[in-house]
């Protein structure tokens, strides 16, 4: 065991170090109005651009697949580093990169990898996912969107949900429903759609923060190339299981940095705000909630290195990402509810806490409702830490 | 950056499990609750050179860094091996007969006032710890009254009115690294009690059935064992950090990777004792069951070197201190 990094690692970091001290000051601040999509994707890709033209595009990608190839641990220090230098977030890129790439790396024919890959990488294609419907959610492999084959073309029907930023996607990795008759995991395919086709229509849903870049998908007898298909036909549920490994392995990393950001600015913020007896700073229950967290997100920083020193090793990430998000959500809630208590009523406003900070707290704590939730509920990893890591019986 | 163990480590771990679960059976164990210390037993973990571990080999040490101690410690707590083996470790080289284990050494912080000390009954000498130093007093010198049933069954406990000068053996220095590394090896102890707790209600899980199915079957059962590993798992990553950190292995201060693992060892720790409770029902609150054994060593670790408490207030001062920079 060695947590310090090689001549190699530390040498990555600076050069990726000052690349960001070069380039950052020239990145315009992001649109100050979040629910205008249209301005987000042109950020988010503008940033995808420079980081390709840098050569830091897909990282973790393969280098035969126009990434960098770059280790697990050198792509933990570029999470680490974008994070703390403010660069932006991959933000509409997130499916792109994270799923639909990663899937097409490791599952798609050679044209298909060709016409995709390299737009993902430059920041042309925005990538969405049609994965989860109103009646599929934890249960996803119920999907009932049906495909019909008809001569060279699959015809879609079917809703769509939790499908962020369809509105200003190219392409949807999309689920659809291909053997009514087979057992529900074995009817599946993965499909590309082109979001300019006939058919589909999107409807933003407004999230409880006020935002909108969750959308509901409408497809009505869209018809998708058989060429289009991943995987073969049926074999869609373990074509998408290639993805979520990835999403558990890496999403987070970024985050542990901001929350690092976000937990020492609210120690100063207890600092400022005063109450009937001194500042929250004085209490003392305040302080030891803040040194408790303080102490969870050291610990889950070096879990996040255990994670990838095992995938360096073995090249795959296994049910540590599950164990990562369940204590990683878990502590941001409560980490919320110190910011609350922190707060008192400058927390009744988002996005404006009466100047004790430049972050937003508030805005924040609602945030973390989410991490419960998307990408597979807590409920959902405790049945996986349980059965695939313990190893105790399906309940089914 | 490579935080996985390595061979030799995990060679070292499979090497005292096959030791303690060998020769610290748990049959073996709970025979010292009315017994007290085993000391042939106790001979023999040191003639494996646990006692001796970090002690250099110009010493007579088998000269291994913190890293190795952590997971040996860890197996030790796993397999709810008794006695002041935090103490006894640290005293190898500074008190004599430490390392071979001829000499069951015990330690305490000093303060005033009547207070209960561990394993004075099953030790020959106590380090007294303060800010000044590390000072030497032999146990029978104590006086004081055993207590007629400690908390842990394991962990002996006396009552002792107040606690002599001693004799020095250490600096300032000395105590400082005395209260660090005791903590680190706590924190080991605490994660390998924490994954006791855990293997033991997961095989129950498995294998006690109601309603025709293993209750690990059920989403209220496993969702409490998955919490537990969940538990376990940030508890490791904070224990090994800390260990690579004392062996200079680190990224941040020795003092503050301690502090991190002691925040969550002693929480971690006793909330797994008492999920093994609850999963095996009424038995997990029998005798008969090692459940109890699991969380009442965790209690008794919790404050033995570090307070959690005090740990956290520690990281919240820095906190404050890293943002004034």
């Amino acid at each position: 065991m060695d947590l310090r990094y090689t001549e190699e690692e530390e040498h990555f970091r600076d050069e990726l170090g000052s690349w960001l001290v070069d380039v950052l000051p020239s990145v315009p601040p992001p649109p100050a109005d979040h629910t205008d999509l249209a301005a987000r994707r042109v950020y988010d890709t503008d940033w995808q651009r420079m980081l390709h033209d840098a050569g830091y595009a897909g990282i973790h990608w393969p280098d035969e697949f126009g990434g960098r190839g770059s280790t697990p641990t050198e792509h933990l220090i570029f999470l680490e580093e974008t994070e703390r230098a403010g660069a932006p977030y991959v933000g509409v890129n997130f499916v792109g990169q994270l799923h639909a790439g990663p899937t097409l790396i490791a599952e798609a024919t050679d044209e298909q990898q060709a016409a995709h890959l390299a737009p993902i990488l430059k920041g042309e294609h925005v990538w969405c996912q049609g994965f989860s419907e109103p009646g599929s959610g934890s249960d996803l492999a119920s999907l009932s969107t049906r495909a019909f084959d008809d001569g060279d073309d699959y015809v879609v029907s079917g809703q769509k949900i939790w499908t962020s930023f369809a509105q200003v996607a190219d392409y949807c990795e999309l689920l659809v429903r291909t053997d009514a008759d087979a057992p529900k995991h074995g009817g599946i395919t993965w499909l590309i759609m082109p979001m300019d086709l006939a058919g589909i229509e999107i409807r933003p849903i407004e999230t409880a923060l006020g935002s909108g870049e969750f959308a509901e998908m409408f497809l009505d007898e869209v018809r998708i190339p058989k060429t289009n298909r991943v995987g073969a036909e049926n074999d869609g549920w373990r074509v998408t299981m290639v993805t979520f490994a990835f999403e558990r392995g890496t999403a987070f990393i970024g985050e542990i940095i901001s929350s690092q950001r976000l937990l020492a600015d609210l120690a100063q913020v207890a600092q400022k705000v005063t109450r009937r007896s001194g500042t929250g700073w004085d209490d003392i229950g305040i302080r030891r909630q803040f040194g408790q967290l303080d102490a969870e997100l050291d610990a889950l920083w070096s879990l996040t290195k255990r994670n990838v020193s095992q995938a360096q090793r073995t090249g795959m990430v296994g049910p540590g990402g599950s164990v990562f998000k369940l204590a990683y959500s878990d502590l941001r809630k409560r980490m919320a509810d110190l910011a609350e208590q922190v707060l008192g009523r400058a927390g009744l406003s988002i996005g404006e806490s009466l100047d004790l900070s430049e972050l937003d707290h508030v805005g924040e704590r609602l945030y973390t409702l989410t991490l419960t939730i998307a990408a597979g509920t807590s409920e959902i990893q405790r049945n996986i830490v349980g059965e695939r890591l313990l190893g105790l019986p399906k309940e089914r | 950056m490579d935080f996985e163990l390595s061979e030799d480590q995990e060679a070292l771990a499979e090497g005292v499990a096959a030791l303690c679960e060998g020769r610290f059976d748990i049959g073996t164990i709970r025979a010292m609750t009315d017994a007290g210390l085993d000391r042939g037993r106790w001979s023999e973990l040191a003639d494996t050179g646990v006692f001796a571990l970090t002690l250099p080999e110009v010493d007579g040490g088998v000269g291994m860094g913190w890293a190795e101690a952590v997971v040996v410690f860890e197996q030790l707590g796993r397999t709810l091996v008794p006695g002041p083996l935090v103490a006894t470790t640290l005293a190898a080289g500074l008190v004599g007969g430490a390392a071979d284990g001829s000499t069951v050494v015990t330690s305490v912080e000093r303060s005033t006032g009547p207070q209960n000390l561990e394993h004075v009954a099953w030790a020959d000498v106590v380090v007294i710890v303060d800010d000044n130093g590390l000072w030497t007093v032999p146990a029978a010198a104590l006086g004081g009254v055993d207590a007629r049933q400690p908390l842990d069954p394991l962990t002996p406990i006396r009552r002792v009115e107040s606690l002599p000068a001693g004799v020095q053996v250490g600096e300032a220095a000395a105590a400082a690294a005395w209260r660090l590394r005791g903590a680190l090896l706590t924190g080991a102890l605490q994660l390998g009690i924490a994954i006791g707790a855990t293997d033991l209600a997961v095989s129950y899980a498995k294998e006690r059935e109601q309603f025709g199915k293993p209750i690990g079957a059920f989403q209220a059962v496993k969702h409490r064992c998955a919490d537990m590993i969940t538990r376990v798992e940030v508890l490791r990553a904070a224990v090994y950090a800390a260990g690579c950190t004392l062996d200079g292995n680190g990224v941040e201060t020795p003092e503050r990777a301690v502090a991190v693992a002691s925040v969550l060892a002693g929480h971690s720790a006793a909330a797994c004792g008492k999920d093994c409770i609850q999963v095996h029902g009424g038995m997990g609150y029998t005798w008969e069951v090692d459940a109890h054994l699991f969380l009442k060593r965790a209690w008794a670790h919790d404050l033995a070197f570090a307070d959690s408490d005090e740990a956290a207030e520690e990281l919240a001062a820095d906190l404050v201190r890293l943002a004034a920079q």
